[in-house]
């Protein structure tokens, strides 16, 4: 579904990922861990399409096709969900119309009519009874004056509307106190499906305890320096990133 | 002496033995008075400030005419139909500048409220407008006010007599349908008088395209605790130059609350000067200007606090697309026992273009020393992260944008109170953000198609 070969990425001229290869398919749920600084959201920002990071060497492939050329809403369009670390604010836009219009340009974007009126209350209502959201806020414009969970939860909200076939969630975890880790771990959980990934970046093991992984990797210097079944992300938690540099630190040196 | 003070005093010169009341000797007076100020005020230096203005110094005698006579009646159905679904108000025509009517210029209700042409009021109930006509000095400090003064030809006169809650809306709309250029001079009176309501709409806008240059004058004045809501729409073709000089002055317990929206200008520039002159006043103002081409739209607000225990409250926005100008000055002056004023200003402004241009000045002037004042002013762009951030869940670029700078300007409309027309104001506003709306296609009229096929 998703293949990332040797993908070297800099911001403002500083190298940030350093030949990153990844490979996810259809069913699987990666979990992408590491220190702060190591390159992770950068990660998820060039597959969102943000354009102040120069993709200097590698490819994205994505379903056959080369994700790097590909508009950031035809990203979307074409299936993939990105859960950002900080959602923006946008006062005045109301979930419910962000979402209607999200919805209508995915659908025509892949040749379905647009749902009726009923049918997309229906959706909306369904939907936010997976991330507990309340029907009052999804009246209220988009994150404004959201507190930290109500806006991990939207992301998630949001996740569930567009039924995505990859989804990328960046630090979701962050700022969560456990209920909420438990709300969003349970919508993510949800949505599983045999046809569609994820990708769960994390610094903490924490949410590996809902959300299961197939796969850990560790995102260090702009690489990824281990990958390894789930029992991997214990191994972290446990001891820490210190091994895993000096694992790394003496391979460079060889 | 610049050419257009020179073919302003060349109007005034030929056309005052026909002006209306021109016989009448307080009102030739006020004329005069009109005239005085007029010729004393610098227009070289004042025409200056805007390249459109500018043009006004090479009028000659030919570039506009008043028309002296008012058009024959025809039933206003015939050429005008107002497109706000469920709106129910009393309805008062001007056309070129004249109040349409089939020979009633003015009508008294049984309830004690009067609605009709000025001149028609100064006849009839000449205790009651000229009073309100004559002490206004406010000419000193204003040119176009002045001009109105010398040139005035008739106008809207509302009263609303004490204790009396007007329920229907009274709307004025002020269309032009000549093949001429013309010049107009209204001059409109609102009388409120105490404890009454009144809800008062008023639209301008042009049927063809034909340069025209208006300028009104519009008096307010409210009693003890009395309220008015007043709504303003202006959508006007590029090459009209329109003046909306509105002077308000409010007595205890009243309260204002205006709410203007420019769809579409030449140049427009909407003034709106407001005396809170006995406490516990309150005047709400609220703005919204969608501009683009060249299409250039001032606001201008003075708020005078001149004593205790009143509030006052701004908040204007406005987007300017391709090289279209807007200018928002605010005044507020807080007098020295004008304690516990609360007034409060706000302009948010969103530039598309690099070379759309928006000025912001607010101005708070305060001398008493127990006050809340605040001010804040922000030009900017569409805010890149949520656009991102809206892109990333599939909207397109221009979806995006439209949705962020629907948002911005919805927030005036919502201000609005009566729910048929903001439910229109909101269309228009999506219209006019999508390019769909412009003066041709007439928004809130449907005259358009009607007058084209007559003409």
């Amino acid at each position: 579904m998703l293949k990332i070969e040797n993908l070297h990425v800099s911001i403002k001229g500083k190298e940030i990922l350093k030949g990153v290869n990844l490979e996810v398919k259809k069913g699987e749920v990666h979990a992408i861990m590491g220190p702060n600084g190591t390159g992770k959201s950068t990660l998820a920002s060039v597959v969102a399409g943000k354009e102040i990071f120069d993709v200097t060497a590698g490819t994205i492939t994505y379903k056959g096709k080369n994700l790097l050329e590909m508009p950031i809403e035809d990203r979307a369009r074409e299936g993939i969900f990105i859960g950002f670390q900080y959602p923006v604010e946008i006062p005045g836009v109301s979930i419910t119309n962000f979402m209607k219009t999200a919805l209508e340009e995915i659908r025509r974007y892949r040749g379905l009519q647009p749902l009726t009126e009923i049918e997309f209350r229906k959706m909306m209502k369904e939907k936010e009874k997976i991330v507990e959201l309340t029907e009052k806020l999804s009246n209220r414009s988009v994150n404004e004056g959201f507190s930290g969970g109500e806006k991990k939860r939207n992301e998630i909200f949001q996740m569930a509307m567009l039924e995505p076939e990859l989804a990328i969630l960046d630090e979701t975890d962050s700022g969560l106190d456990i209920d909420a880790l438990r709300i969003v771990a349970n919508g993510v959980n949800q949505l599983k499906s045999p046809d569609n990934a994820s990708i769960v970046i994390t610094h903490y093991q924490r949410l590996l305890d809902y959300i299961v992984p197939d796969f850990v990797h560790v995102l260090f210097d702009g690489t990824i320096v281990k990958s390894g079944p789930k029992e991997l992300a214990l191994e972290l938690e446990e001891k820490g990133y210190d091994w895993i540099k000096a694992e790394y630190e003496q391979r460079k040196k060889q | 002496m610049t050419e257009f003070s020179q073919f302003i005093q060349k109007i005034y010169s030929d056309t005052k033995a026909q002006l209306p009341d021109c016989e009448n000797k307080t009102i030739l007076r006020l004329r005069e008075k009109g005239k005085e100020y007029f010729d004393e005020i610098d227009f070289s230096s004042l025409l200056k400030h805007d390249k459109r203005l500018e043009s006004l110094q090479h009028l000659d005698a030919t570039s506009y005419q008043i028309e002296l006579q008012p058009p024959t009646y025809r039933p206003v159905e015939e050429y005008f139909k107002c497109k706000v679904k469920n709106i129910d108000t009393q309805m008062s025509v001007f056309l070129n500048g004249w109040f349409v009517h089939d020979h009633q210029p003015l009508v008294v209700s049984p309830d004690g409220l009067i609605v009709g042409s000025i001149f028609a009021a100064l006849k009839q109930f000449p205790e009651l407008v000229l009073p309100y006509l004559t002490t206004n000095n406010r000419d000193k400090k204003n040119e176009m006010f002045a001009m109105n003064k010398m040139l005035f030809n008739d106008g809207l006169f509302i009263y609303v007599p004490d204790n009396l809650i007007v329920e229907k809306p009274i709307q004025l709309i002020s269309l032009i349908d000549t093949a001429k250029n013309l010049l107009i001079n209204n001059r409109n009176m609102i009388v409120l008088g105490k404890n009454s309501s009144l809800t008062f709409v008023q639209c301008d806008d042009s049927i063809h395209y034909q340069k025209s240059f208006i300028n009104n004058a519009t008096d307010i004045h409210l009693s003890e605790n009395s309220e008015l809501f007043y709504y303003k729409m202006e959508n006007k073709d590029p090459d009209s130059l329109l003046f909306n000089d509105v002077h308000v002055i409010q007595k205890s317990h009243s309260s204002f609350y205006s709410n203007a929206m420019t769809f579409n200008a030449g140049f427009l520039k909407n003034r709106i000067d407001v005396n809170l002159t006995a406490p516990f006043a309150s005047a709400k103002l609220y703005g919204l200007y969608l501009v683009d081409k060249q299409q250039h739209v001032d606001s201008q607000i003075f708020i005078d606090h001149q004593v205790p225990d009143c509030e006052s409250y701004q908040l204007y926005k406005g987007i300017a697309d391709d090289e279209a100008i807007a200018n928002f000055k605010g005044h507020v002056i807080v007098r020295p026992d004008a304690q516990r004023t609360l007034a409060s200003q706000t302009n948010r402004n969103i530039t598309l273009t690099d070379e759309a241009r928006i000025t912001s000045q607010p101005f708070l002037e305060i001398y008493a020393d127990n006050v809340k004042c605040n001010h804040g002013t922000t030009v900017g762009q569409l805010d890149d992260a949520a656009l991102f951030y809206m892109r990333s869940r599939g909207i397109c670029e221009r979806n995006a944008r439209m949705l962020l700078m629907f948002a911005f300007a919805n927030e005036i409309a919502n201000y609005i109170k009566i729910e048929s027309l903001q439910t229109r104001y909101k269309e228009m506003i999506r219209k006019r953000l999508n390019g769909e709306l412009t003066v041709c296609d007439q928004c809130v009229l449907h005259c358009t198609k009607f007058l084209k096929t007559e003409l």
